[in-house]
């Protein structure tokens, strides 16, 4: 079958189009190089007019595993608000700030989405992560797996084990959990919050092991790049939520040691302490590291007005902001000696001056960053605000006028504090195809997504052309995703079922042993049982196939 | 799918389908078709694996049926059918999957045989929410365990066994929990060292009433009463003083215990008493749950729909109402005018009295009082198909082993056979 998608104007950064009017083929899933004058089209979709770009690419959103389910059965309210019909082709579903997996799939392929990561995955609760992604319909999924607070690698820390053991454990857990990175959330501190403490600085020792948040960070930051693991130590900073925590975050950054870190939601880890509330944006200062740190690349976590849910894997600092839950309920958890959980619904007010504060702090970090290739567009779905919220977020970064027009409407003293009615800088369409895809596609390591190339998959959207970008963003006129039309006119129009995207790096098979032993000697479960099968694999995706991406190799 | 190799005659590190601890270290052996279970049974587990398998074949009208001709009936009971009922929901990840979507494509209502107890919890959820922990924390941290009101020996035999009663865990090797038993007695079986447990009779209707009166003396206010909740006064603060001075202490109940009249407002009374603990120390609860499937079932309609069971899709969309749509209360009332039960684990778990037709896949040695219109026999996840069941803790999901060629088909393939056939 081949398609043609004639005259479009396209947007494809990885291969440096910029705005180039031109026909694009898809063949059997990819795309491919412009066909002999005598090959048959078999279908022409007109494109005129439209802009056409690779299938966008969530990097971090929290789409799957345990957080979530919790978050949707504490959340009637927010279901019955949104309630999704059946018809001869979708399920039932429901849900805004904590969708199910039926409308989250379908609510992403209609805005044009075609890959969703979830990044906090505890080992322990893989498969049902798994389980959530493969009810996740038409999108490519993949995950990062959470280490940092687990009593396996804090006793190996504790015990001075070798750098070589550790990487044997990351690997191995990689393998085990069928997930594409490591994220580490709160290095150290979900741990320790289970000794009853209550912070963790990046260089306090943890009150049992006596290691650092900052020892955590350089040993599995290098970890992941001994390994190969195309994806840097993905990494939720300490002291979330904090005034003054950009410190933290600047010494997170140099806890790399100069290998390669994403910080993500960062937005929520550039607090000051200055002026009459003790609260002020250090967006400047992050923004100016990153800048200068090429090892370095951060997701912003926007935070968008109205109700929300947070869910976290930082059980620390969630039960620290306990008390501002809205509604006033909250679970949190410790988890199987592995990691931990927060859940706090949360209503972001633009009246609020913390609130308003953020919203201006997370719109200064997109537009003081100079590299659009190091600055990823997220809202930490659900946490800084559902994801359906994307297209709004994209009008506030290409359209100054209005961002000014809602600058006006936020806490008057917010306002004065933040610089950001002096930023004039407007995303550009190939800037906004850089944050949303082609960016997100080089960080994780994924070679034929992302981009429009001969060879890449045939994910597409078409997008007509809207002055009011948030209206051009929010329903694209088709969706190709492997080639097949998913979404047309905004609509679901097929039902498929995505691929996983995973990485198996190699590691010496003699740590087996020792999990085995430890899991019998300490834990509820054998360590056997954290290995995803590859039959239980194809069962949980729908028959979807699992793709295993290479690890660089001779970094060792 | 690959071809399956032949089965060996014993299995190591055997998960057990047949409560919510879902242990994975038994020892099966097998022969013939018939299980026995040769380490680290217990008294559910033991006679439940080695139940021997019973007739496979379906019945229609109490009459042998092939499979598809059983179906076929099914089918066509649906199509007759204006609101049917989905109930039971007793099977693993996948028959809860196919169950869904069976229901949504018919327009039914999903409820679980235990739902009743799953609800006093879910109510507490969401309305204020709670602090919990999972097992292997409690075998590792905990040095005060308290127990509400519930029968955690007799619905989870091995609990006090592995999460308890071990003297190693990761922070010490003579690690000792004491036990506070809030009830009538320290049931038979308990594997505690003796002299680390102490019984504070307290009926389980008054624990609301016992959680009211140890936040009070916790939060520094007075009390004008002698006694509470039919314990003396001092014996409560002398428990305060305990929970205070615990470093990891945790509060575990087993909701199916607490089967009197709004029973969530004792839940939620035991919630917010860990709340407070925590403003100064480290406390959990334990909620314990997850036999016969009933956690999985809620965690899997809640990842696609957002509502948990007793879930209608009769509407055309998800509609949850945790009292309306329980399946006792609409069958009672005839408000469903089919009942399809799936209960795959136990065959003691029969579907309720109806006059409304029943379809029934269940475990082959059911018996039943009123022979449904249509029975098909299904396999046991765990025993006769591989499958995946939650663990209590609503966290950690086992993958479970088939341990026998049964000709038996898992409640997943029927279901999805009756939604194709429709």
């Amino acid at each position: 079958m081949l398609i043609k998608l004639t005259g479009g104007r396209v947007y494809d950064p990885a291969n440096g189009v910029d705005g180039v009017v031109g026909d694009l083929y898809l063949r059997d899933g990819r795309v491919v190089a412009p066909p002999r004058a005598d090959e048959r089209i078999d279908r022409e979709y007109d494109c005129r007019g439209r802009v056409v770009m690779a299938g966008a690419i969530d990097m971090h959103t929290h789409i799957g595993g345990g957080k979530l389910n919790i978050a949707r059965a504490m959340l009637p309210e927010d279901h019955r608000g949104d309630l999704v019909r059946r018809t001869p082709l979708t399920r039932g579903s429901a849900g805004m700030a904590a969708p199910g997996t039926l409308a989250t799939g379908y609510r992403y392929a209609e805005m044009g989405y075609t890959a969703c990561f979830e990044p906090a995955i505890l080992p322990v609760n893989a498969r049902q992560a798994h389980l959530e992604m493969g009810d996740t319909p038409i999108v490519d999924k993949g995950g990062y797996v959470m280490l940092g607070s687990d009593d396996f690698l804090l006793r190996l820390m504790a015990k001075g084990e070798s750098q070589k053991l550790i990487n044997d454990y990351v690997g191995w857990t990689l393998n085990a959990t069928r997930c594409l990175g490591i994220k580490v959330v709160n290095a150290g501190g979900i741990s320790a919050f289970k000794f009853n403490q209550r912070r963790l600085d990046v260089d306090e020792k943890h009150p049992y092991y006596g290691v650092t948040p900052r020892d955590i960070l350089r040993v599995l930051s290098r970890a992941v790049y001994e390994l190969g693991v195309p994806h840097p130590l993905h990494v939720h900073g300490s002291n979330l939520g904090m005034p003054g925590n950009f410190e933290a975050s600047l010494k997170t950054i140099q806890a790399a040691e100069g290998l390669p870190i994403h910080l993500t939601h960062i937005q929520f880890h550039s607090y000051g302490t200055e002026g009459d509330r003790k609260f002020s944006s250090a967006a400047a200062r992050i923004a100016e590291a990153i800048n200068g740190t090429p090892n370095a690349t951060c997701d912003v976590g926007q935070i968008l007005f109205g109700q929300t849910v947070t869910a976290s894997g930082d059980s620390m600092s969630q039960h620290r902001n306990s008390a501002v839950a809205s509604p006033k309920k909250y679970v949190v958890m410790d988890i199987e000696c592995d990691a931990g959980c927060g859940v706090l619904p949360f209503k972001y007010r633009d009246k609020n001056f913390v609130n308003a504060l953020q919203w201006a702090i997370g719109l200064e970090i997109f537009l003081l960053v100079n590299d659009p290739w190091r600055v990823f567009l997220t809202t930490d779905h659900p946490n800084g605000a559902p994801f359906t919220s994307y297209p709004h977020l994209i009008r506030l970064l290409m359209d100054r006028t209005f961002r000014k027009e809602r600058l006006d409407l936020i806490h008057p003293d917010a306002k004065a504090l933040s610089v950001l009615g002096t930023l004039d800088r407007e995303y550009t369409l190939y800037e906004i195809a850089v944050l949303t895809r082609a960016a997100p596609a080089k960080l994780l390591g994924i070679p034929d997504i992302g981009h429009l190339g001969a060879g890449a998959r045939a994910d597409v959207t078409v997008y007509r052309d809207d002055t009011d970008r948030e209206r051009m963003f929010s329903a694209p006129e088709y969706v190709f995703k492997d080639g097949e039309v998913v979404v047309q006119g905004g609509k679901v129009v097929k039902v498929t079922w995505g691929r996983y995207h995973t990485v198996q790096p190699d590691y010496d098979r003699g740590i087996e042993g020792r999990l085995a032993d430890h899991f019998a000697r300490y834990q509820t479960m054998r360590s056997s049982q954290l290995v995803i099968s590859d039959d239980e694999m194809h069962a949980i995706g729908h028959g979807g196939e699992v793709l295993v991406h290479p690890c660089r190799t001779g970094t060792r | 799918m690959p071809q399956s190799a032949p089965l060996p005659d014993q299995f190591t590190d055997v998960a057990c389908p047949f409560c919510g601890l879902l242990c994975d270290d038994l020892v099966v052996g097998h022969s013939a078709g018939t299980l026995r279970v040769l380490a680290k049974g217990c008294p559910i587990a033991t006679p439940a694996f080695e139940r021997a398998p019973g007739a496979t074949e379906p019945r229609v009208r109490g009459r042998p049926a092939a499979r598809a001709d059983a179906i076929t009936e099914a089918a066509r009971l649906f199509r007759a059918s204006r609101q049917p009922l989905l109930s039971g929901l007793a099977t693993d990840v996948a028959g809860a999957r196919a169950a869904a979507s069976l229901a949504d494509r018919t327009g039914a209502t999903l409820d679980h045989m235990n739902s009743a107890a799953g609800i006093r919890n879910l109510l507490v959820l969401q309305d204020g929410g709670w602090i919990i922990t999972t097992l292997s924390e409690v075998r590792n941290r905990a040095d005060l365990l308290i127990v509400a009101g519930s029968d955690i020996a007799g619905r989870f035999p091995r609990f006090f066994e592995r999460c308890i009663a071990n003297p190693k865990t990761l922070f010490a090797e003579d690690r000792a929990c004491d036990v506070v038993i809030l009830g009538t007695g320290v049931p038979d079986g308990i594997a505690l060292p003796a002299g680390r447990h102490t019984v504070i009779p307290c009926d389980p209707t008054r624990l609301h009433e016992a959680a009211g009166v140890l936040r009070v003396i916790l939060n520094g206010g007075s009390l004008d009463a002698g006694a509470a909740a039919g314990v003396p006064l001092d014996t409560w603060k002398g428990l305060v003083e305990r929970m205070r001075q615990a470093r990891y202490g945790v509060l575990a109940w087993a909701a199916a215990d607490f089967a009197f009249p709004h029973a969530e407002l004792t839940v939620q009374a035991l919630a917010e008493l860990i709340k407070d603990l925590n403003r100064d120390g480290r406390w959990s609860g334990l909620p314990l749950g997850g036999s016969e499937g009933d956690i999985t079932a809620d965690m899997v309609l809640l990842w696609q729909t957002g509502f948990a069971t007793r879930t209608s899709y009769a509407q055309g969309q998800p509609d949850h109402d945790p009292v309306h749509y329980s399946g006792e209360r609409m069958l009672a009332r005839g408000e469903a005018d089919l009942l399809l039960w799936i209960s795959s684990f136990n065959p003691a778990r029969t579907p309720p009295e109806t006059p409304a037709p029943t379809i029934v896949l269940g475990h082959p040695a059911m018996r039943f009082a009123r022979e449904p219109e249509v029975f098909i026999p299904v396999g046991t996840p765990g025993v006769d198909h591989a499958g995946q069941l939650f663990r209590s803790d609503r966290v950690v999901a086992l993958a479970l082993g088939k341990l026998r060629d049964s000709s038996l088909p898992s409640a997943a393939d029927v279901l999805a056979a009756i939604e194709a056939a429709l």
